[in-house]
């Protein structure tokens, strides 16, 4: 294949990426989208294998690789849960920023590619700023898979003088920078790159070890879109356009889910980063409106009788669902007042789960038919007409103190408004705090009943009283 | 030692109704308490005394024996003076009272070192109060009865017909004033077949007004009515005018009016002129629900039902009474509920809990001390006012869009700061790299436009996708593993070569996983 050929593929390759990203708009086009994802890399791939910088003698190690990763892959595919996912997905973000790290070290040490003057020193750049986000991403990830799945605390660790930790760091990485584009060789380079990029690990680690449970799904969104300008700033390194567009895509479509979900949260992007958000700490104010009063509990059998007496019922989902597996009890009790007559929704928080989209994804995966699955802005008007509002393992998305107290740390998140609807339920394990750490006046509220138990074994006892 | 609520013979004249009826009894019992009804009470609602017993209550034979042995006493009407003669020391009474507009009253019943609970001094804005809020269940009763009234008086049908005896046009009504009672009224007018307009100075229950089958009239003049706690406030002149233009206008279109204006502490307004009387049609009716604080109707007689210009003008003062058996059992339940607020323990013993919102508010003298008027509630701020303060709107729709667009001032500061980042770029960077950097900002601006479409539902597929995509890096690694042109000597070939097999074999975990992944999930997305 000529070099005009690869050419022309990239740009075949390219167009396919964003006709992919495009198609996940609406669930009728995204499998279609996702097919164009998977052609557009098979091209990529096969042009640039094909094409006139790889020789045949590659070839072999290419294969060997390629077919061992992709077991893997495959393999993780199949067995992942739909609950994991997120962890799945920060896995796979670090895998990104590893392989960015490495191509930027066998570059720089790759003495064939050889220039000279301003190029050379923007080349150097590009490698060690390809470095530098790869291992952040890449440590950073590691550190995300871990709290995403309790293998490490999801509270956030705040170290004393962090910032000042953070700024020391980049003022060293700088003084490398300067150190690494000067080296005179490879050999005299190494160091200074070395250095970089375990300050960019301890980065990385930092970063996301500061950064609280609750706050997982700008961190996800953030780390994808930092695998994306990795593979951008290895396409400037290598001079190569499909990297640089794909990396830029990836890239932004990142850092757009990552404001999304900030303001979901109303809450900065430089705060969430700069973490600490929940911590005993923070905000004391809380405690002088902490809500008195008594909560109202319910026995599951009572919940079945008010679902059946229900005409509107609106079912807010959030992690403790996910953490329970309760979705597909959540779906038989949906079908069997659907069956009813009983008008069933359900009222998705766009910050719910663990990371962008969790729920839509653990309630697809119940058979939940998605028309009935609404965003908040979509039904948080309808509450007053609702009957039942029915919360299952969610917290901070239900507060009403977002919008009733001013000096709440949550104040002015946008909220499901449930307690407007006649009767709210609220399914938890105990009257604990959610992430935020801030009581929840809705469990107080009169027309509030809690439901004590683990999710799913509460559900499944509403859905036999419902049956019989 | 369980306590007794004593429920006495009203003895307002031609007052029907009665503080409790036998369902409720039942009820109260369960609460703990004895209850004992004065022989005779219900008769005028139509529930014996048999009824009352089988309910478990206990018939005193009159009126001194009932209120001995009680200690707690409900009633309808406020107590006339042999009344708050009959009662001790230490005795609760529940009533309507309305304390503001009976100084003595209230003077006499402190006397008594009684404890008095005045059911229209509920703090109605508390939604924990709704359930035990008279004046309500009341309202809606008397709008009920006014439409009752005026269809009665009416000599036609409501509803238009088409008959073989000719077509009927359905009779016009004007309700004047949205409250509880213009809102049950406009219902029961709608109900009847009957073409209904009403008004109201705070122009937030229009929609209210629609919901029930109304027309809602517009004063064309701008001016904010609500004035808190769910009442209208004294308008302005010009507001006035305009209103009075209205109301003469309404007056010759419609057949009957029905006026339910009140402004809590002060005389009814006047909003129906006799020169408006006059202009309407012979055999129009008018049902003027603000008799008792002298009429919304310049023409009304209280408590009396007259024909003035061939109109009939109809200010009964106990509309509530005359649907005696149906407020007598709201009122019974309005009173259970409170009953149940005072004595949570269930066991048969009122606690008048000062610290309660809603009790304090009730309460207008606790043993013998005034403690009318009560201190103004703290907590709940009308929501019309708390609500833009608290809760920035969200963006509307699906898609999320880039929100309001951007202010001239800010676009202008972006782009410039755009160029001179730009100039600097091209004025310093080689030309292979601006190449590269055309490509980079091209991208993230595809990207940015893509992005903003993505439904959220689909955020988990879009973020598995794009990270299979982002595998795209392998291409890096490819190239490495095996350059044709690896002339150079000293290029270390076998560290770079086990460099990219490690990179691509990582990144095809990644781009294998990220898509087959990707599939699993959208394949369980379904209608």
């Amino acid at each position: 294949m000529t070099f005009g050929l690869t050419t022309v593929a990239y740009i075949g390759a390219t167009i396919l990426f964003i006709l992919s990203l495009g198609g996940l708009s609406n669930p009728e086009t995204s499998r279609r989208g996702n097919l164009y994802g998977i052609i557009g890399m098979t091209i990529a791939v096969l042009a640039t294998v094909l094409g006139p910088r790889v020789a045949a003698a590659g070839i072999p190690w290419i294969v060997g690789a390629m077919v061992l990763g992709g077991a893997i892959g495959l393999y993780a595919a199949r067995i992942v849960k739909m609950t994991q996912m997120p962890e799945l997905v920060a896995i796979m973000h670090s895998l990104v920023g590893l392989a960015a790290c490495l191509v930027g070290f066998a570059s720089y040490v790759d003495t064939s590619i050889q220039f000279t003057g301003a190029e050379k020193t923007i080349h150097e750049i590009e490698i060690y700023l390809g470095v530098l986000i790869g291992a952040v991403t890449f440590s950073g990830s590691v550190i995300a898979f871990g709290k995403l799945s309790a293998r490490i605390s999801g509270k956030p660790m705040l170290i004393p003088g962090r910032h000042w930790f953070n700024l020391l760091g980049l003022l060293v990485v700088l003084w490398y920078g300067r150190e690494f584009v000067l080296a005179p060789s490879v050999q005299d380079g190494m160091t200074p790159l070395i250095i970089m990029t375990a300050i960019a690990l301890l980065f990385g680690v930092h970063m996301v070890m500061a950064i609280g449970g609750a706050d997982m799904p700008v961190v996800v969104s953030m780390l994808n879109s930092y695998s994306g300008w990795a593979a951008a700033a290895t396409g400037f390194m290598l001079s190569n356009n499909l990297l640089i567009v794909t990396g830029a895509l990836v890239g932004s479509s990142g850092a757009i889910l990552s404001y999304i979900m900030c303001r979901a949260m109303n809450r900065n992007f430089v705060s969430v980063i700069a973490g600490g958000f929940g911590t005993e700490g923070g905000k004391p104010a809380a405690a002088g409106t902490a809500p008195a009063g008594e909560v109202s509990p319910i026995s599951a059998p009572e919940t079945a009788e008010l679902l059946r007496e229900a005409k509107n019922v609106i079912i807010v989902p959030g992690y403790g669902m996910a953490v329970a597996q309760a979705q597909h009890t959540v779906y038989e009790i949906t079908k069997h007042l659907r069956e009813k007559g009983v008008d069933v929704r359900f009222g998705i928080h766009p910050v719910a789960g663990r990371m962008p989209g969790h729920m839509n994804v653990l309630l697809a995966e119940a058979k939940v038919p998605y028309d009935i699955v609404l965003e908040m802005d979509e039904l948080n008007e309808d509450f007053p007409d609702t009957d039942v509002a029915m919360v299952i393992g969610a917290n901070d998305i239900v507060n009403p103190s977002a919008q009733d107290d001013p000096a709440s740390p949550i104040a002015g998140m946008p909220v499901l408004e449930v307690w407007k609807a006649k009767t709210s339920i609220v399914m938890k394990r105990s009257m604990a705090s959610g992430y935020a750490g801030v009581d929840n006046p809705l469990f107080y509220k009169e027309n509030n009943r809690m439901l004590f138990g683990d999710a799913k074994k509460m559900l499944d006892e509403v859905l036999a009283a419902l049956k019989s | 030692m369980a306590q007794v609520i004593g429920v006495p013979r009203e003895t307002a004249a031609g007052e029907k109704r009665v503080a409790t009826v036998p369902e409720v009894v039942e009820k109260l019992v369960k609460l703990g308490f004895k209850v004992a009804v004065q022989s005779g009470a219900g008769d005028a609602a139509n529930f014996g005394d048999e009824a009352y017993r089988a309910a478990g209550a206990e018939i005193a034979a009159d009126a001194a024996e009932l209120w001995a042995r009680s200690d707690v006493v409900f009633k309808v009407r406020a107590p006339l003076a042999e009344e708050v003669g009959l009662m001790r020391e230490g005795q609760t009474l529940i009533s309507f009272l309305w304390p503001a507009q009976n100084p003595e009253l209230m003077q006499s019943l402190a006397a008594r070192k009684a404890t008095v609970l005045a059911i229209d001094a509920l703090p109605r804005m508390l939604s924990r109060a709704q359930k035990m809020d008279a004046l309500t269940s009341m309202a809606s009763i008397s709008g009920y009865r006014a439409v009752i009234e005026a269809a009665n008086a009416f000599g036609r049908f409501f509803n238009g017909q088409v008959t073989a005896a000719g077509k009927i046009p359905p009779a016009k009504v004007f309700i004047a004033g949205a409250g509880v009672a213009g809102l049950a009224a406009i219902g029961t007018a709608a109900g009847l077949g009957a073409i209904v307009r009403a008004n109201d100075t705070r122009a937030e229950v229009a929609d209210q007004v629609k919901s029930l089958g109304g027309e809602f009239v517009k004063v064309e003049y701008e001016e904010e009515g609500a004035g808190g706690g769910g009442y209208a406030k004294v308008m302005s002149e010009g507001f006035q005018q305009a209103q009075r233009e209205m109301y003469a206008k309404q007056a010759r279109e419609v057949d009957v009016i029905i006026t339910t204006a009140l402004i809590p502490g002060k005389p009814a307004p006047r909003l129906i002129t006799a020169d408006m009387v006059k202009s309407m049609k012979p055999g129009s009716v008018i049902v003027d629900m603000a008799a008792e604080q002298g009429g919304n109707c310049e023409l009304t007689e209280p408590g009396k039902a007259v024909v003035k210009h061939g109109v009939t003008i109809i200010g009964y003062t106990d509309l509530p009474s005359r649907l005696a058996k149906q407020s007598s059992t709201l009122y019974a339940t309005n009173l259970f509920r409170l009953a149940e607020e005072l004595c949570k323990g269930k066991d048969g013993v009122i606690d008048v809990n000062m610290e309660d919102d809603a009790i304090r508010g009730l309460t207008v003298i606790k043993a013998g001390r005034v403690t009318w008027p009560p201190p103004p509630l703290k907590l709940p701020a009308p929501p019309a006012a708390a609500k833009p303060a608290a809760a920035p709107p969200a963006p509307k729709g699906h898609g999320h869009g880039a929100g309001k667009p951007m202010s001239g001032k800010a676009l202008a500061v972006i782009f410039l700061v755009g160029a001179v980042l730009f100039w600097f770029i091209g004025a310093n960077a080689p030309a292979a790299f601006l190449t590269n950097f055309t490509v980079f900002v091209l991208g993230c601006f595809v990207g940015y436009m893509v992005i903003w479409n993505v439904t959220p539902a689909l955020h988990t597929p879009l973020m598995s996708v794009t990270n299979a995509i982002s595998s795209i890096i392998v291409i890096g690694a490819l190239i490495q593993i095996a350059p044709p042109l690896a002339a150079s000597g000293d290029r270390p070939d076998e560290l770079i070569r086990w460099l990219a097999v490690v990179g691509i074999a990582l990144t095809s975990i990644n781009m294998f996983g990220g898509f087959a992944v990707t599939r699993r999930m959208l394949a369980m997305f379904r209608k």
